[in-house]
């Protein structure tokens, strides 16, 4: 018995360390290929270290490659869709849980809808009115759509945050004067940190991502998000795949960053997300 | 304070950008898809009344191909939930009860899902490269030189070549979902159990897995629409070809209206994707309901 079992705990360590392998490999390859030259990687050594370490292909990535300014798109959408969901989120939670009126539940179910309509639903509309009102090739043709997709799910974080909030608070600050906004601002935005970090993170990593709209909201090459601007890169330097594995560790490497220092949050906001969905 | 909170003006002005932004991007469209799908339309000129001659088109017309398209979705689909899914609830199964390098294991098989999958797909094309991919040097390095091919260039095995990384990649998304679910099993349940002399098996089996039915059902919800939506990786790698072997709805909808003008047509295509999205979803939720009466 005592030797089955520990036969049968051998077989699942070996099995759970065949997916870990599985599962880094291909981020280890891309930071090893990032770094050495076609020679290396086509043929004299495959998946080893690199013998020389060639940077220069990350200056060439950078320059040539025009990934500084993919990254600063990228880093611009992302910043400006964060602050847009976090301003409309949490301004709808405290009307969703804190003011009084009818039919709030009602609207509440309204805007969860959101986390199952998928963006296909909308791309055909969306482009068409982008186009009308001369606003395709700019930042806002992403930001918008991004922040209108990001919000379900930002109100559904925050709604259990806010009603973890003691309504004492809000009571204890009336009483001293304060009027709606200042409550608001002074009460309960302070206290919504926490609901502020998981929602950035998430809405980061959704815009840092997604490809369907950057592809085709944005045609100049100046305005590019970094997915897009990848994509068009490996087109352009099919057989020298140093820059292209240097192009890809840039826009792999804030998400990582983030993830060494935040795992545990960053896996917990796709919980949230999923579990009421 | 309640009367301040009461006051229709800052309710209305709180709910204001929210409703804004949610009916502009989300809602409106909806409808808008449904209006556009009944017309002939090159998005810029005069709409053409057309009927239902989009949706009859679609389903008979060879040149689209939309019916293999559908069939490749669904064939995803079922691959998500039969393979995938099982896959990720082992994993979870075997996280959840409490081993040594837990954390680690589940922080590291969760990482392709935060990884842009433009990059995941760059680097699937480099590993399925013809003469220096990882795959071919693999084969041909142990003797299977014969089996070595372009894979994502044959329509033979473009489709299988697609699929791999696609079902890969979301592992550790419904891992981690199950995995809390796992984890909120009250321990009491799990020692009572015990004590009863349950092995692991009858634990999972009695236990754990009707305690986790309903992430489970969202689990399977997600694997099939996600299905049905796939789009970024199939993208990259193939983006539908080659002749077709690898379309899916939402590759030939974008190609539909932005390369061919058809916007109408594109319109009908993301109808019938959401759709399919609500029905399945209705559908699984109904099975589930089922199971439990």
């Amino acid at each position: 018995m005592r030797n089955k079992s520990k036969a049968a705990s051998i077989a699942i360590y070996v099995g759970l360390f065949i997916w870990l392998i599985i599962n880094l490999f291909p981020v280890y390859w891309m930071f090893t290929f990032s770094l050495k030259s076609n020679a290396e990687i086509f043929g004299k050594n495959v998946i080893g270290l690199p013998n020389e370490w060639l940077w220069s292909n990350y200056s060439r990535a950078l320059h040539t490659g025009n990934m500084g300014r993919y990254f600063l798109n990228s880093a611009i959408v992302a910043t400006a869709t964060i602050l847009i969901t976090l301003a409309a989120a949490l301004m709808a939670t405290f009307a969703l849980t804190r003011l009084i009126w009818k039919r709030r539940k009602t609207l509440n179910k309204f805007f969860m809808l959101g986390l199952t309509i998928p963006i296909h639903a909308s791309i055909v509309p969306v482009y068409v009115t982008l186009y009308r009102l001369h606003m395709l090739d700019t930042y806002w043709a992403l930001i918008i759509p991004y922040s209108a997709f990001s919000l379900s799910m930002a109100i559904l974080v925050c709604t259990g945050f806010m009603n973890e909030i003691p309504r004492e608070l809000d009571e204890s600050a009336c009483i001293d004067g304060c009027g709606v906004w200042g409550i608001f601002f002074r009460i309960i935005v302070p206290l919504m940190k926490p609901a502020v970090a998981t929602v950035g993170i998430y809405t980061f990593l959704q815009c840092w991502n997604e490809l369907m709209f950057a592809n085709i909201f944005i045609s100049k090459s100046a305005l590019r998000t970094l997915p897009v601007g990848v994509q068009a890169l490996s087109g352009q330097y099919t057989t020298d795949w140093g820059p292209i594995g240097a192009a890809l560790a840039l826009a792999t490497f804030p998400t990582l960053l983030l993830y060494v220092f935040l795992s545990k949050k960053i896996q917990d906001s796709f919980i949230a997300g999923a579990v009421k969905g | 304070m309640k009367k301040q909170y009461s006051n229709k003006f800052y309710i209305a002005l709180f709910l204001l950008p929210a409703l804004i932004l949610f009916c502009g991007v989300l809602i409106a469209p909806i409808g808008a898809s449904a209006y556009f799908s009944f017309f002939d339309w090159n998005g810029i000129g005069e709409k053409t009344y057309v009927a239902f001659n989009n949706y009859k088109e679609l389903f008979t017309s060879d040149q689209i191909s939309f019916l293999k398209a559908l069939r490749n979705s669904l064939l995803l689909a079922a691959l998500s939930v039969f393979l995938q899914l099982p896959l990720a609830l082992a994993l979870a199964l075997t996280l959840g009860k409490k081993i040594k390098g837990e954390r680690l294991f589940l922080s590291v098989y969760f990482m392709p899902v935060l990884i842009s999958t433009v990059i995941i797909g760059q680097l699937w094309i480099k590993i399925y490269d013809p003469s220096y991919g990882l795959l071919n040097v693999f084969l041909r390095s142990i003797g299977l030189a014969d089996w070595c091919r372009p894979w994502l260039g044959k329509k033979e095995t473009a489709l299988a070549a697609v699929f791999v990384p696609t079902l890969w990649q979301y592992v550790g998304y419904h891992m981690l979902l199950l995995y809390a679910g796992v984890k909120s099993v009250p321990p009491e349940l799990r020692e009572a159990a015990m004590l009863d002399g349950a092995t692991d098996g009858q634990v999972n089996r009695y236990i754990v897995l009707p305690y986790i039915k309903p992430i489970i059902r969202i689990s399977v919800i997600f694997a099939v629409t996600g299905s049905l939506k796939a789009f970024d990786l199939i993208y990259v790698l193939t983006n539908g070809g080659p002749l077709q072997s690898t379309e899916v709805p939402s590759t030939i909808m974008v190609s539909m209206t932005f390369l061919s003008n058809r916007y109408g047509m594109g319109s009908t295509i993301a109808v019938l994707l959401i759709a399919l999205c609500f029905g399945f979803a209705l559908l699984i939720n109904a099975v589930f309901k089922e199971e439990e009466a």
